[in-house]
């Protein structure tokens, strides 16, 4: 082939005037991204295979900073537990731990996740509906942090405590108006009605654990800093009636998670990127509501915090290649990328942003984003704006680290492979592409199944 | 006096039949006495009037959907502005205004471009869904209201409505309720379409009246007219209206300018009872298309919020022509399709 | 497949049907092919044209040429079907 000749593009025509949106200055969206943190996506996706999952480490580290500058900058005692749910690869787990976070589980699965990466069982802070008696009997057994969600859990707890030398260490989860729309009161027990006091006054006059902590986790993907105000306000005043009722300080309050990533929620008309509240307009809201409560400086609680989305999301991609491009009966644009919703399960609910991972020109068309699975629910993005791509162009996915990795589903394809990318740019296998054997080495065949003839 | 030179770009060129305000401000732009102005103009479509107006705009730039982001705007500003050298920018969309709010201070620092414009805490404050508190905090009677989040609510909402009762999203549509059956239905008809919550809101009834004012962001009313609409078009906008005396009215406008330290441009829609209560209903954050009315009263807002811009002192306005009437008419205007080529393939015109 | 004669192009890439009033934009290779099938050359030639200029093989361009044709008819750029038999 001459090397002479000029770069093609696919010939694209659209209509004008029909009231859509104008391209010029739009450019950012479809800026190309050819490398991630000093990797090449093109060599990438050639020596782990397409889609690819990219993490990078750096992105972690600087975004955990200025979290964690956020907060310590306006409160004293402050501790980050890494919401192991939003992303439960090892080795994303241990970056967080490397930079000072406890675990934040939710099952006995993620219980034992944490104790292998070597989480000291008394730093694991165990959350959910969900713990069974064996998972309650380990955890008090390694001083962990019990977040009772419901009475039942309650009494399994007094009736472990009570054939145990342990005392279990607790905390409740408590549920609120916070002025925010849903309301989560299917966790925990309910501030208003007087359920939460309730729960406290049982726990206080059990002397068989202790009532260390108070913890409430407002809701997902929340935009309003106020509302963890409003929760900040409510749990100190909880703190402050056990204080005066029972002469007696509560250690800590966990505020959970729930902060916005920089992702675009669908239906918004807004860039989430613009209008998500920072980290300092959260950490605002909670720490003047704590620091009014009326707590003596002594008495201070620590303040934990299990934010995940808003640590994880912007350190992920996704890798991908354009399968084929067709033409709809109506006359849109379709292409099929190699990556679908079984894996970017986050495309259910956000209108990812998703660059061309190759130099274009400075023509764009509208087009469908699917998947390559045969369902219809298969859809990446209803409408992007895209350079006319090709099949085998590549393009990168931003903002996938949080949920992805733990959401995915094994469905008609195979999962593909995670790297790590650490802060000197050396890319880390740290999960293998799935094979046929990863799937099937726990099925088990009946003997009289084994044979066949066709 | 030799008039200083200024570039001024200006958006909101949809001059149509419910248009923007972007050719009113700037026709009070052009009889400033002050400056000598060149307009940029930046459009959304190839099809506003105002890029074709070229007796009012210089040239027109096609700028980025809010929805792209403000990254992308600022990109498309900075072109802008090493061509033409932008003083000052007057947005004069609701829905571009959160972009231009969070952009000012790099627009400042970045480019020396002014954007006069409410803070956005003001800007926030002033959502319907806030409205209650917002006039108990500012001293301003509002409806009373409540935000619901069910439909469960509707029947307990007798402790503190009568029917009617108004119902409304919380961003577009309000329709009023006679009883339980139909406040149960618009609940759902507007919550299917703008979703949660729904503000419900005590039927106040008279007669609306707006005022177009603007506040130097230090609590002072630069310039307040009070305006009553004599017509609407079948789209609920103004056809005509004409200048009116109001004491109290001013003195509501002023109030809230002074309690909010109101910064920029503004329109207030406010209905006046039969027993003369003044009932706050919504702030627009921007000039109001009719705001040349006001220039024609002899208070001209755009010219004045341009001098607040860059940094110069502004006396306020001491009074306006009353009875002075707009009667807005639509004309067409013939272009070449070589214009239209030019703005649609390459942006600018 | 036929262009409709009077179909205004220019370099910018913008089309202008006068005969419905509708206006377009298409990309450079677009622009190229547009004027090529207003000349009267075949796909067979306007095929070998553009694989000699650009970096594109005889199989792809075929098919996103044959996609871009039948944008061409669905925006009412061609002579129809029946005006072409009869």
């Amino acid at each position: 082939m001459s090397t002479k000749k000029l770069q093609y593009e696919r010939p694209i025509i659209q209509r004008l005037n029909t009231g859509v949106m104008n391209k010029f200055g739009t450019k950012t969206e479809y800026k190309p991204v050819t490398h991630i943190d000093g990797n090449s996506v093109k060599e990438l996706l050639a020596k782990y295979g397409s889609p690819l999952f990219v993490i990078s480490e750096q992105t972690i580290r600087d975004t955990y900073q200025s979290a964690n500058r956020a907060f310590k900058n306006r409160y004293p005692k402050v501790q980050f537990a890494w919401s192991y749910k939003t992303n439960y690869m090892n080795a994303v787990c241990n970056v967080f731990h490397q930079l000072g976070s406890w675990a934040e589980v939710v099952s006995g699965f993620e219980y034992h996740k944490a104790l292998q990466n070597g989480v000291p069982g008394s730093k694991i802070i165990f959350n959910g509906p969900d713990k069974s008696e064996e998972d309650l009997t380990l955890a008090i057994k390694n001083d962990s942090l019990l977040h009772i969600d419901h009475l039942d859990e309650l009494y399994m707890i007094m009736e472990i405590a009570n054939n145990s030398k342990k005392r279990p260490r607790v905390a409740i989860r408590v549920n609120m108006d916070t002025g925010i729309y849903p309301m989560w009161d299917r966790f925990g027990f309910n501030y208003e009605n007087g359920q939460a006091w309730d729960a406290i006054n049982k726990i206080m006059l059990n002397d068989k654990m202790d009532l260390v902590g108070l913890h409430s986790h407002i809701g997902t993907f929340m935009l309003a800093p106020s509302a963890y105000g409003i929760a900040a306000a409510k749990l100190s005043d909880l703190a402050m009636a056990v204080k005066k009722k029972f002469k007696k300080n509560i250690q800590y309050i966990d505020m959970g998670g729930g902060f916005a990533s920089k992702n675009t929620l669908k239906g918004s008309y807004l860039q989430g990127v613009d209008t998500s509240p920072t980290f300092d307009q959260f950490a605002e809201a909670i720490t003047t509501s704590i620091l009014n409560a009326g707590f003596t400086e002594t008495e201070l609680p620590l303040l934990i915090l299990e934010t995940g989305r808003a640590l994880i999301d912007d350190a992920g991609y996704l890798l991908g290649s354009v399968i084929s491009n067709k033409r709809l009966a109506d006359g849109r644009r379709a292409t099929i990328m190699d990556f679908g919703v079984n894996i970017l399960f986050t495309s259910f609910w956000y209108d990812h942003k998703i660059s061309p991972a190759q130099e274009f020109g400075q023509h764009t068309e509208d087009s469908v984003l699917y998947g390559p699975l045969c369902m219809n629910i298969d859809v990446i993005r209803e409408n992007i704006t895209l350079p006319p791509l090709m099949r085998n162009d590549n393009v990168v996915v931003h903002s996938v680290g949080a949920y992805n990795m733990t959401q995915w589903m094994q469905f008609i394809a195979l999962r593909p492979a995670i790297v790590l990318i650490d802060t000197n740019e050396t890319a880390h296998l740290i999960r293998n592409r799935e094979t046929l054997n990863s799937i099937q080495s726990d099925e088990v065949m009946p003997k009289y199944l084994k044979t066949f003839k066709l | 006096m030799r008039k200083k030179k200024i570039n001024v770009a200006v958006t909101g060129l949809n001059n149509i039949d419910s248009p923007g305000p972007g050719i009113p401000v700037i026709r009070a732009l052009k009889e400033s006495k002050v400056f000598d102005v060149r307009i940029v103009g930046l459009s959304y479509e190839a099809l506003e009037p105002g890029i074709y107006m070229h007796e009012l705009v210089d040239k027109t730039y096609q700028i980025p959907l809010p929805s792209a982001g403000k990254a992308s705007l600022m990109e498309r500003l900075q072109y802008i502005h090493s061509v033409e050298k932008i003083d000052v920018i007057i947005p004069n969309f609701d829905a571009e205004l959160f972009n231009f709010i969070t952009l000012s201070d790099k627009l400042k620092k970045e480019l020396n471009i002014n954007v006069f414009v409410p803070t956005l805490a003001q800007f926030e404050d002033r959502h319907k869904a806030n409205l209650s508190a917002y006039g108990k905090k500012h001293k301003i009677k509002v409806p009373y209201g409540k935000v619901i989040f069910s439909a469960a609510s509707i029947p307990s909402l007798v402790s503190e409505f009568t029917y009617p009762m108004v119902v409304k999203g919380k961003f577009y549509d309000a329709y009023i309720a006679y009883n339980q059956e139909q406040a149960h239905t618009y609940f759902n008809k507007i919550s299917a379409k703008w979703g949660l919550p729904i503000i419900i809101q005590e039927f106040v009834t008279g007669q609306e009246v707006n005022v177009t004012a603007l506040g130097d962001g230090k609590g002072n009313t630069i310039g307040a007219v009070p305006m009553r609409k004599q017509y609407i078009t079948d789209k609920g906008k103004a056809w005509s209206g004409i200048s009116i005396e109001d004491e109290n009215l001013m003195a509501m406008t002023k109030q809230l300018i002074k309690s909010t330290k109101w910064k920029g441009g503004m329109e207030l829609e406010i209905i006046k009872t039969v027993k003369g209560d003044y009932y706050l209903l919504e702030i627009n954050p921007r000039f109001p298309a009719w705001v040349y009315l006001a220039v024609g009263c002899g208070q001209n807002h755009p010219d004045a919020l341009v001098q607040l811009a860059l940094g110069k002192p502004v006396k306020p306005f001491k009074k306006y022509d009353i009875g002075k009437m707009f009667i807005r008419y639509s004309y067409d205007m013939i272009v070449s399709l070589k214009e239209f080529e030019t703005i649609s393939t390459l942006g600018e015109l | 497949m036929k262009i409709k004669k009077n179909i205004a192009l220019s370099e910018s890439g913008f089309v202008f049907d006068p005969s419905t009033g509708d206006s377009f934009t298409t990309n450079p290779i677009g622009l190229e092919i547009i004027t090529m099938l207003k000349e009267g050359k075949s796909r067979g030639e306007i095929k070998s044209a553009i694989t000699k200029k650009y970096n594109v093989d005889g199989a792809t361009f075929e098919k996103d040429s044959y996609d871009f044709i039948n944008m061409l008819d669905k925006h009412n750029l061609t002579e129809s079907y029946e005006k072409e038999k009869n």
